[in-house]
């Protein structure tokens, strides 16, 4: 079955107030025209499951700056110093998760289960005395699984039947994302037939997607960051 | 020689050859730049590398590789990329030697502070709370007080805690301070300063080894 969509209506499937699990570690990974058509949309009240906000005026930190998002479930925030004073004012509700944690609970929720026992964070301020569970003589912190409506990914190859392909350090939470959300909209530049893969370097099996938004090309948003390169 | 390179150059002395490091954001992802071309080690970024190496020429970058910081990489011969929920499970199982990392407060006990000044700056968790509370080894890489002159390097930490009593080492632009079970003790001085001007810039009790 082809899953390929226009941009336009595969964001349409997103209503406002919905929980949206958005890809990427920085530039890599963050699907930008997914999310700048969100922008261009206009859903409102989303919840956005991220890594990061990413940096101001780029990717996540526009939809944010647009007033579209009431909630940030993330990791580091701390090269969009935007998002931070949005945060201080009280204008963006933000959920701070350790990294591997976050990452973790979204695995736990694409495997099909509920939560994991853990000892991170377990004598810091991230931990309520009512997270805590004893069993069999230890004390434990649960951490409940985190799923999505929607997931939002950048893949660099993909087949019509949704098979994906991650690049570089763009893999980070994309295929846990995948796994995780109950409807996955893909981009890429460079989709293709089915047959396209050897089938053990699949990163992502294509019954995890359901629909595909081919790029014509990668706008500058992709490349190079040029506050990035040392000198 | 600049505080930042006088820590940077001192730091990297920290990696031993054959070993696996994390570098945290700030100064410890600059210190790739201070290894010989071919040292042994292997370096994590916790967005997903292991075998992250020195940024190519402008001509040669990926803009699909980056290092926690957002610098971009490049990977030696023998490198691996996986994802997060991997990335975090070598680090959990202590599968790393060594974690440089940066501090808004370090103590004494060897409490580390580095994600949240309560309504000022919050930059969040990131990966430190794994890597402080998981890895071996935790050297610490910080000036040795704020822009404002103020100790970083305190009794106990005011601000919420990464994780307790983690840190080994704290390199400084003024000191190299080991944390024993007898509190901060100097082991060298990266300038020239006396004892009691160094413990003055220091809110910890410092021991001077013989």
């Amino acid at each position: 079955m082809k899953k390929n969509q226009t941009l336009e209506n595969a964001i349409a499937a997103i209503p406002s107030g919905a929980v949206v699990m958005v890809g990427g570690f920085g530039n890599p990974g963050t699907p930008f025209s997914l999310i700048n058509e969100l922008v261009r949309q206009g859903q409102t009240g989303l919840t956005i499951i991220k890594n990061d906000a990413n940096e101001p005026g780029h990717g996540l930190s526009r939809l944010i700056e647009n007033g579209q998002v009431r909630k940030l479930i993330t990791t580091h925030i701390g090269l969009n110093k935007g998002v931070i004073e949005l945060m201080n004012q009280g204008d963006l509700e933000v959920a701070f998760h350790p990294q591997g944690m976050l990452a973790e609970k979204i695995r736990t929720a694409g495997a099909g289960s509920f939560g994991f026992l853990t000892d991170i964070g377990i004598d810091s301020e991230i931990t309520q005395p009512e997270d805590l569970l004893e069993w069999q003589g230890q004390t434990y912190k649960v951490e409940m699984a985190l799923p999505a409506a929607y997931a939002l990914i950048h893949a660099a190859q993909a087949d019509w039947i949704g098979n994906l392909v991650y690049q570089g350090s763009a893999i980070n939470f994309s295929p846990l994302m995948a796994m995780a959300a109950n409807h996955v909209i893909v981009e890429t530049p460079d989709l293709g037939a089915p047959g396209r893969f050897k089938p053990e370097h699949v990163h992502t099996p294509g019954a995890f997607v359901d629909s595909i938004v081919p790029l014509e090309s990668l706008t500058s948003e992709y490349g190079v960051l040029e506050h990035h390169v040392r000198r | 020689m600049s505080a930042a390179e006088r820590i940077l150059s001192r730091a990297v002395n920290e990696i031993t050859p054959g070993s696996i490091v994390n570098l945290g954001i700030g100064l410890p992802t600059q210190v790739i730049r201070y290894l010989p071309d071919d040292f042994d080690v292997q370096i994590h970024s916790e967005n997903g590398i292991l075998g992250a190496w020195k940024q190519s020429p402008p001509e040669a970058m990926d803009p699909f590789l980056i290092d926690a910081a957002g610098a971009y990489v490049s990977l030696r011969e023998g490198a691996s990329l996986f994802d997060s929920a991997v990335s975090f499970a070598l680090i959990r199982r202590a599968r790393l030697d060594l974690t440089m990392i940066g501090a808004f407060e370090v103590d004494e006990q060897g409490n580390l502070a580095n994600w949240k000044i309560p309504g000022k700056f919050s930059p969040g968790i990131g990966g430190a709370m794994e890597l402080a509370q998981k890895t071996p080894r935790i050297v610490v890489l910080t000036t040795h007080t704020d822009k404002h002159g103020r100790p970083k390097i305190l009794k106990s930490c005011r601000l919420p805690l990464t994780a307790k009593a983690c840190v080994s080492r704290i390199v400084s632009d003024l000191a190299v301070m080991d944390v024993t079970p007898q509190g901060l003790v100097v082991r060298e001085k990266l300038v020239e300063i006396s004892d009691a001007d160094l413990q003055a810039r220091t809110e910890a009790e410092l021991t001077f080894a013989a």
